[in-house]
């Protein structure tokens, strides 16, 4: 860390000169601020081992850690259901999404033909969509087509989103001519371009978007509310949503749960944050 | 995908022996390039147009009915869009929803900004301070919900324990009509400012370091340089940030999933988001038409706040002469 290096960044309350006291200002205000941050999450984590009288207390270490509450979640509650059907549709949701998203922006990009603009257009319109607005229409929809309770109800309208079609076609549209134009004169036709040029060379960006993908459906609430009753069919957010309305006092139990849900998405975001990160930071421009 | 392949081995041979007796037709290439990109593009355009486009239309001609609990529709004309401007519960929640959306989108441009110039710059443990900042926003928003409302329990919750040593303490953070909202507003930006810290540093990263550097020998000192180049330069960003955290505000799920598990619109409907009400309508009450009326006025008026923003902002441009 030489002083060249931040010399350059005119941000914050330090004036020329003063590089050195600027940038541990920065530092321990960030300190500060991501302790802070974090601290509900690590609060959650530290009651979720406490017992139900020391739930309260106001030590971060548990005075009597217990796995007591863990235990009462995975047996008292069909906790493992809930996370299979959680796992189940998030990763189909992921796999085919992946697949017709990138199918759509390999044309969207590559190709050329009319009206390319406009569907463009039409489906980038649909970013400005979110699910409240079209909530009951699309329930009234998805329930004549006999969806209502099933797996296919929760699984195939949470397919198409524009966001990743957008964030495909940004990358395609940075793929050189030339692989594709020599795979063409061979006689190539353009399904085996897709897969055999257009696939493989995706790959980083298609491991960023099955990351995004996945923990969106992971954590998506609003739909499986709506489209399921059956508890058989509860995926964990609507499971732990009903659990904590009859449990209301349970804190320790609440938290327990809680952790179970949230630390699989908090684990892959650590192992694949910078691709997370890439592809959210990419999606800012157009 | 046997049709794609069909037409593609045919036109491929068409290409090569031309004018041999290949079916179906002899395409050109040209033509080939539409069909195939028809094809590529048919999945996706049938799910968005059934899943997306077809609600969005059913949405605004569904509230025209009175839908019964068994699928019955009789039509009804204005009566849903009348009795909506009556009901002290929906204008209500337009008001809830208007505050909501005033303090959230600029709540989350300044916490943006701020925390982007903050993990700008090189100081040791960066990755990390980005990471842990962002973090919130991997947790889903029931979760959230769920770890906020124990934080803030009356009296014996920690965020109460820890105000009371400061002379703070004795507020009922979920609990006061005056308070509430503010609470989930809190909660909301902690979630959703990380997302919005990596839009802007993407956008502060794509500043070329020269104009800093030629700013600071003209002696611009660091509030000059942020007005003169980080902020003209940011247009494109800072439109980005606010079309996306409109949208989010007026109709995004996290406003539902927050008041559904942590407040239920209470107290004295404080929190009754639009939003919220409508699922409240359509799924507590089964009034699927009135839901629906309710839900195409929103629609209605985030239509016209974006096109308020475009207007503001000169399409995006911020161009002003």
């Amino acid at each position: 860390m030489t002083s060249t290096e931040f010399r350059d960044e005119p941000f914050g309350m330090r004036v020329a000169g003063e590089g050195r006291t600027g940038i541990a200002g920065v530092f321990f205000a960030l300190v500060a601020i991501s302790l802070l941050t974090v601290f509900p999450l690590v609060w959650m984590v530290s009651s979720a081992f406490k017992t139900g009288t020391d739930v309260y207390s106001l030590s971060i270490i548990p005075e009597t850690p217990t796995l007591e509450n863990f235990r009462y979640v995975f047996t008292e509650l069909p906790f493992f259901r809930y996370m299979f059907n959680s796992f189940f549709v998030s990763a189909t949701v992921t796999v085919v999404a992946l697949f017709f998203h990138s199918m759509a922006a390999y044309a969207l990009a590559r190709l050329r033909f009319p009206g390319r603009e406009l569907i463009f257009r039409l489906i980038f319109s649909t970013l400005l969509v979110s699910l409240p607005v079209i909530l009951v229409p699309l329930f009234v929809l998805v329930r004549a087509m006999g969806m209502l309770n099933s797996y296919a109800g929760l699984i195939i309208p949470a397919i198409f989103h524009a966001f990743g079609i957008f964030l495909l076609r940004q990358f395609y549209l940075g793929i050189p001519d030339e692989l594709e134009e020599a795979a063409i004169l061979d006689g190539a036709g353009y399904w085996r371009v897709y897969a055999n040029i257009i696939l493989p060379l995706s790959r980083p960006i298609l491991a960023a978007l099955a990351v995004f993908f996945f923990l969106a459906n992971w954590n998506s609430f609003l739909w499986p509310l709506t489209i399921t009753n059956d508890p058989d069919l509860w995926v964990v957010q609507t499971g732990i949503a009903s659990f904590q309305q009859q449990y209301r006092s349970a804190q320790n139990y609440i938290m327990a749960a809680s952790t179970v849900v949230a630390m699989p998405t908090m684990v892959l975001f650590f192992i694949f944050q910078r691709q997370l990160v890439e592809s959210i930071k990419t999606s800012g421009f157009k | 995908m046997s049709v794609l392949s069909a037409g593609e081995a045919a036109g491929t041979q068409a290409g090569r022996r031309r004018g041999a007796a290949v079916r179906p037709s002899r395409l050109s290439q040209t033509k080939r390039e539409w069909v195939a990109a028809y094809l590529f593009l048919l999945p996706d355009l049938l799910g968005l147009l059934l899943f997306i486009g077809i609600p969005m239309v059913l949405s605004l001609s569904l509230g025209f009915f009175n839908v019964s609990g068994f699928g019955t529709y009789t039509f009804s004309g204005l009566a849903n869009y009348q009795k909506m401007f009556a009901d002290p519960l929906f204008l209500g929640s337009l008001q809830v929803t208007a505050k909501y959306v005033v303090v959230l989108v600029p709540g989350l441009y300044i916490s943006g900004l701020g925390l982007a110039l903050l993990v700008k710059r090189p100081v040791p443990l960066l990755g990390l301070f980005r990471a842990m900042l962002f973090l919130p926003n991997v947790i889903s928003l029931v979760v959230v919900a769920l770890i906020w409302k124990f934080l803030l329990v009356d009296r014996i919750g920690v965020v109460n324990v820890l105000l009371s040593k400061v002379g703070l303490g004795g507020r009922s953070w979920l609990g006061d009509p005056d308070l509430t909202l503010w609470a989930l507003l809190a909660v909301t930006i902690w979630f959703l400012m990380g997302f919005y810290m990596l839009i802007f540093l993407a956008g502060l990263q794509e500043i070329p370091r020269e104009y800093y550097d030629a700013a600071r020998i003209d002696g611009a000192g660091p509030w000059r340089s942020f007005r003169d180049i980080t902020l003209p330069l940011l247009k494109p960003t800072s439109f980005f940030v606010l079309l996306v955290s409109l949208v989010a505000a007026v109709t995004g799920p996290q406003g539902f999933d927050l008041v559904y598990v942590m407040t239920s619109g209470g107290p004295a409907n404080s929190t009754n988001l639009t939003t919220y009400y409508v699922f409240d309508q359509a799924f507590r009450y089964s009034n699927f038409g009135y839901a629906a009326a309710m839900a195409s006025f929103l629609v209605l008026a985030l239509l016209v706040l974006t096109g308020i923003l475009f207007a503001l902002t000169r399409g995006g441009r911020f161009d002003f002469d």
